[in-house]
């Protein structure tokens, strides 16, 4: 057989299985719209079709009271709600409200930790998706430095 | 290009207490270049994918409000050791890295 050709095949094989890895990982598309939305109830019914939550004592968010630096604020959410779907944070005073969203299979634990970057002072929200409904816990976080913009 | 994705994982009995760190700009789009007052364009990890022996165990998807060099931290189920988890990302340039961990 000529080189040429055997040495082709190997590669296009090669790039066959790197092209076929991030495509059977990546299921679900990143929602645009919700993380372009300026407003977080818009950002919310873009996301969850709906929003209306109800608040939850099941959820535990873990923030700080005062930030002093706006670009490193640490964030947990952890739920003893059943069938948790998804897990998202929604900070109410940013340009873009809604900071990041955990889809979240059967067998991962609703228990997430994350840092986050705020403009201002705000309320936070932890939004929690069931098999039951929306569920949500909010807290005041004061920022003392923002951390968008510069 | 060596992977810029640290990943610890603490294995307790069957349930994956995992930790990963990677190194991004995550840049809003709203910063200014001190030197040239120019707008510094807007570059941010959009998704984030940690997989178990090929099995999705986490989606995470960020916008710009996620911290520069992200840190999250979560865990699930069902792992033992020699398990293998893959961390991937993507950004909004089309950028991506990948790492893997074999559990023990």
């Amino acid at each position: 057989m000529h080189p040429g050709r055997r040495l082709f095949i190997q590669g296009s094989l090669a790039l066959a299985a790197l092209a076929a890895i991030p495509r059977g990982l990546l299921a679900m598309a990143w929602p645009e719209k919700a993380f372009g939305s300026a407003v977080a109830s818009d950002a919310m019914t873009e996301l969850f079709g709906t929003n209306q939550t109800t608040p939850s004592d099941a959820i535990t968010l873990g923030a700080p009271e005062i930030a002093e630096n706006g670009a490193v604020v640490p964030i947990s959410i952890e739920t003893t709600l059943t069938g948790v779907q998804s897990v998202s944070v929604v900070v109410e005073k940013n340009p873009r409200p809604l900071a990041v969203s955990f889809e979240i299979p059967p067998g991962t634990q609703p228990d997430v930790a994350c840092r986050i970057k705020m403009g201002k002072t705000s309320q936070v929200m932890a939004v929690v998706k069931t098999e039951n409904g929306l569920f949500s816990a909010a807290k005041e976080v004061k920022v003392t430095i923002g951390g968008c913009g510069g | 290009m060596a992977s810029k994705i640290k990943v610890k994982v603490k294995l307790k009995g069957d349930i994956a207490e995992v930790k990963s760190l990677m190194l991004h700009p995550m840049e809003t789009g709203a910063r200014k270049d001190p030197d040239t007052g120019s707008t510094i364009p807007m570059h941010h990890i959009t998704q984030l994918t940690f997989a178990n022996n090929g099995e999705p165990v986490m989606v995470i998807n960020c916008s710009t409000a996620v911290s520069r060099d992200p840190y999250f931290s979560f865990s699930f189920n069902g792992a033992k050791p020699g398990d293998t988890l893959t961390v991937n990302w993507v950004d909004n340039k089309g950028d991506s890295d990948s790492t893997e961990v074999v559990l023990k």
